[in-house]
């Protein structure tokens, strides 16, 4: 993997609009139990403007952005031998139904461990006023050769 | 309800919940966050690639693990902060499928900040998947003040 990837920030996203269907059916594939990410009243009850995305949901925002990194054309990233390694999501607030969201991302390291390569990802992902939402920090292992 | 945070100390079991996984739940996750690597649903890729069997998303397992949290806790505006490390696989075989066993418990506290960690221990086949799975979350009261 390239090393001068380190410190490198990518193209804000194109904005993303959270619908409540697919909070309703990211939820269902987490097991979620919980009426705020399937029931409107109990999220509007709860003080809520609409249904309440599951905690992990910023991973769809943070894909987009990760895709850039792992299509960089100079970052030499080979997809087929990458696993994640690690994950974090700091909250300033749950992303709710209705949000527009974009991410972008820098490079926090780039690290080789044994004959791995280490890539460590922060998307920083912002609704559509410019406020911080949620940030995504992935660590992405590339497997060497065996 | 809020949680009362003075009733709270450090070791204690908040939530446990146990998820059983099939192929459905693979695919059905692989739709809904458009994570499509074949990996987690074609047996000949995953053994191509060196592995067991077709092994479960680690940000399904990252996912579904936290909702005991959040259902303890009540609202999820008081969780700040969600940090998981996969450090082992969770194979998921045709049949009969997998059992992940989910218990969060408080790993610091301090109640006059309102602040807890919880930590999650997460098993499936006996094995720990999940490292420095951790939660941190606030009091309501902290929250409001």
């Amino acid at each position: 993997m390239n090393p001068d990837l380190q410190g490198r920030v990518f193209d804000k996203t194109p904005s993303y609009l959270v619908g409540r269907e697919k909070i309703r059916e990211f939820a269902r594939a987490v097991f979620s139990q919980n009426p705020l990410n399937f029931d409107l009243e109990a999220a509007r009850a709860a003080g809520y403007p609409d249904l309440v995305a599951p905690p992990t949901f910023g991973v769809v925002i943070q894909e987009r952005a990760l895709e850039q990194l792992l299509a960089a054309p100079d970052a030499g990233i080979d997809f087929s031998r990458v696993v994640h390694g690690d994950q974090r999501f700091s909250f300033s607030r749950p992303i709710v139904a209705g949000d527009e969201l974009s991410a972008t991302l820098t490079v926090a390291s780039v690290k080789q461990l044994g004959g791995h390569s280490m890539v460590t990802s922060e998307s920083v992902i912002v609704d559509a006023t410019g406020a911080h939402v949620v940030t995504a920090i992935s660590t992405l292992v590339v497997r060497g050769d065996e | 309800m809020s949680i009362d945070f003075g009733t709270l100390a450090v070791g204690d079991v908040v939530a446990r919940r146990s998820f059983t996984l099939s192929r459905d739940t693979l695919v059905r996750y692989a739709g809904a966050s458009g994570d499509f690597n074949p990996i987690h649903y074609r047996d000949d890729v995953a053994v191509s690639v060196g592995l067991e069997s077709v092994l479960a998303h680690g940000m399904l397992t990252m996912g579904f693990a936290v909702q005991p949290v959040f259902d303890w806790i009540g609202d999820p505006a008081l969780v700040d902060d969600y940090q998981v490390r996969f450090t082992r696989p969770v194979f998921v075989h045709p049949e009969p499928g997998a059992e992940v066993e989910v218990s969060a418990k408080v790993g610091q506290l301090d109640v006059d900040a309102g602040t807890a960690r919880i930590d999650l221990t997460v098993t499936a086949a006996g094995q720990t998947v999940l490292g420095k799975a951790q939660v941190r979350v606030r009091s309501a009261a902290a929250a409001a003040a």
